[in-house]
């Protein structure tokens, strides 16, 4: 019999663990501390929006509520003061959805079909139009402000919830179209040759074969789309007359009024509800995103 | 026999590449054509430009008598199989296999039918249920050849459908491809880079190399009497030995060996000039039996390649390698001399400059 002492193990399968070793006992460290300190500012803006008044102002602002209330939540909502009217975020909020859904569409429709056109089929001067499409994404929006206003004063549609939509999908096109472009090159081309020799069109392999396999960038592109108009702020001011305000600019007015005393609760709570539409969107779609954003990230 | 393929002066420029030079090419009803050779030799561009996925330069394409130049690939009366096979991988296989039909409009019923014979052509009726993503290469490779086979097309172009397989599935689909062709009886145009598919399928192969056919032959003819060196090269498997050699007054002269030319089969007239000499490795004999040969020597060996059916052996004759196959049971090992000799009528000559066959 050979000897077996606990010192001189023969090493076989994998190899033994220590529960905690002092790399892993690091590691986590590390990862908690950040993630403490990221989460820190939530935690004081949904503690803050839960206390009455009396409570925030004795200055504890780590403390968790005494007394939870949530009607700075309702007033958020309904009734504080943004400006002249009390009516509070609520149409601030229909205002940024009846901005958002049309201009997420419309941009992710178009931007699909044009990176389907252009990865797929050789159009004449497409290189040249994918350029300038892409040269857009690089100029600063402020440049093109001025223009754009006037351009809309021209359509008719300035100050419309339209006019802004329009805006939005037309800032929207170059990421969105270089994207999907990316995307659609890295399918198979003898995919899309089978397509073509079994008879379907442009609108056909668009629509049956592109379209179901595109999915993960479509969430991608939505993500994008979504939290980007929702948060925008500079075009929605711009672009719109107060009662067509996108929730953001509301926020603004809110947080930023100078009359009276300062309701932090109240402001807590509306900026978190400003920003609950992009989060829920993140945990809806996390998974899809993550594998849509390696797709879109393997070819160029 | 009718011309079920014509292609007229056809080219293919990139820029400034020229893919395809002026091409002429007539392919026979019935008939099933390799397009053969090395990547980069055009011959994927071809197939490309016949399906009508290709735009070409200039020149004309006819597919049973009809000029199809400017039509869709799906009027053309093609099917094609992929290299990637290209299956639809949102759809079930039914769903590939019907795909094409539908678009052309085709009723239910007689979809069911045709998708319904095609799988039972390939054995495969117990996977129409299932998605691309649940099938193994064979099976995938299966299905795309069924996609064109459902179409009820006069001509099927494979685009090396079979160089993805592992070298076993290839094998056993090469001769269900072979099967199907004699069942069918389509006009077939199949592109590889493999030599023994071009070899084993072919009814006619079609060398090319640089966007131009070397030579359009039978499998025999192209392995007996190739048109010229690259051809000679390129199919064999070892290649054929090519040894400088002098050709005078109607003898070979080789190294010290001289040989009398009477044997060897001419094309056109003998003139003294230098030549290629090139012979299999297959058609070395040897021992006893080699002194009969018109061309013998001793020879010293350096290398052996045992590989179960027969050996390979590497020698050197007069500063030169030299390569011959022989019996997987001969018993030889390096440093050993053996007497070797070849038969000239076997042999292919080739002028020095033109690489052309003499």
């Amino acid at each position: 019999m050979p000897d077996h002492s606990i010192s001189r193990v023969e090493p076989r399968g994998p190899r033994p663990q220590r529960f905690i070793s002092r790399d892993k006992l690091f590691l986590y460290g590390v990862l908690i501390v950040f993630a403490i300190y990221y989460l820190l500012p939530l935690y004081v803006m949904i503690v803050t929006s839960l206390k009455g008044m009396p409570e925030i102002r004795l200055g504890n602002i780590f403390a968790p509520p005494v007394e939870i209330t949530f009607q700075p939540w309702l007033d958020a909502w309904s009734s504080t003061c943004t400006g002249l009217t009390c009516e509070g975020l609520s149409r601030g909020f229909f205002n940024s959805v009846k901005i958002t859904v049309p201009s997420v569409i419309l941009s992710i429709l178009i931007a699909s079909i044009n990176g389907y056109a252009l990865a797929n089929w050789r159009i004449k001067g497409a290189d040249v139009f994918f350029t300038i499409l892409i040269v857009g994404a690089f100029i600063p929006y402020q440049v093109m402000i001025y223009p754009i206003v006037i351009l809309l004063r021209e359509l008719g549609l300035y100050g419309s919830l339209t006019g802004l939509t329009l805006v939005h999908t037309v800032f929207g096109m170059p990421i969105l179209t270089l994207l999907f472009r990316n995307y659609f090159s890295s399918i198979p081309e003898e995919l899309f040759k089978a397509a073509r020799v079994d008879g379907a069109g442009f609108w056909g392999i668009y629509l049956k074969i592109m379209l179901p396999m595109a999915l993960p960038i479509f969430t991608v592109a939505v993500i994008l789309q979504v939290t980007g108009i929702w948060n925008d702020f500079l075009f929605g001011v711009i672009f719109t007359r107060p009662e067509n305000y996108p929730m953001t600019v509301q926020l603004n007015n809110i947080v930023n009024s100078v009359q009276g005393v300062k309701e932090y609760n109240i402001n807590m709570a509306a900026t978190l509800l400003t920003g609950l539409v992009p989060l829920a969107i993140y945990f809806l779609s996390g998974k899809l995103f993550v594998r849509g954003i390696a797709a879109g990230a393997v070819k160029g | 026999m009718n011309k079920s393929i014509s292609i007229r002066e056809l080219k293919l420029n990139y820029g400034n590449i020229e893919v395809l030079k002026n091409l002429d090419l007539d392919i026979s009803e019935g008939e099933f054509l390799v397009l053969l050779g090395s990547s980069g030799c055009g011959k994927s561009t071809l197939l490309n430009c016949i399906a009508g996925l290709i735009e070409p330069t200039d020149g004309q394409i006819f597919i049973n008598g009809r000029n199809v130049t400017w039509e869709e690939p799906s009027k053309r009366g093609i099917g094609m199989v992929f290299q990637s096979y290209a299956l639809y991988p949102q759809m079930t296989v039914a769903g590939n296999l019907s795909f094409g039909l539908k678009n052309a409009g085709v009723a239910k019923h007689i979809i069911d039918e045709r998708v319904n014979s095609a799988a039972s052509v390939l054995q495969i009726q117990s996977l129409l249920g299932r998605k691309p993503s649940a099938l193994s290469g064979g099976q995938r490779q299966r299905v795309a050849i069924g996609r064109a086979l459902v179409r009820d097309v006069d001509v099927f172009l494979f685009d090396e459908p079979l160089s993805n397989l592992d070298a076993k599935l290839r094998a056993d689909l090469r001769v269900e491809i072979k099967r199907l062709h004699q069942k069918l009886g389509n006009t077939m145009i199949y592109v590889t880079h493999d030599q023994v598919e071009a070899m084993t399928l072919a009814d006619r192969i079609a060398v090319m190399k640089g966007g131009v056919v070397m030579q359009l032959a039978s499998p025999q003819v192209i392995y007996n009497t190739p048109a010229n060196k690259y051809v000679a090269d390129f199919i064999g498997s070892p290649s054929m030995n090519f040894f400088r050699v002098t050709l005078d007054g109607g003898m070979l002269q080789f190294g010290d060996l001289r040989a009398p030319l009477d044997d060897y089969p001419f094309c056109g007239d003998l003139r003294p000039q230098d030549a290629w000499l090139g012979i299999r490795p297959e058609h070395f004999i040897f021992g006893a039996a080699s002194n009969d040969a018109d061309v013998h020597f001793n020879t010293v060996i350096e290398l052996v390649e045992p590989m179960g059916a027969d050996t390979l052996v590497w020698a050197s004759f007069s500063g030169q390698t030299l390569r011959f196959r022989m019996d997987g049971q001969a018993d030889v090992s390096p440093g050993a001399i053996i007497p070797v000799g070849f038969n000239l009528h076997r042999a292919s000559l080739f002028d020095f400059d033109s690489e052309r066959r003499l």
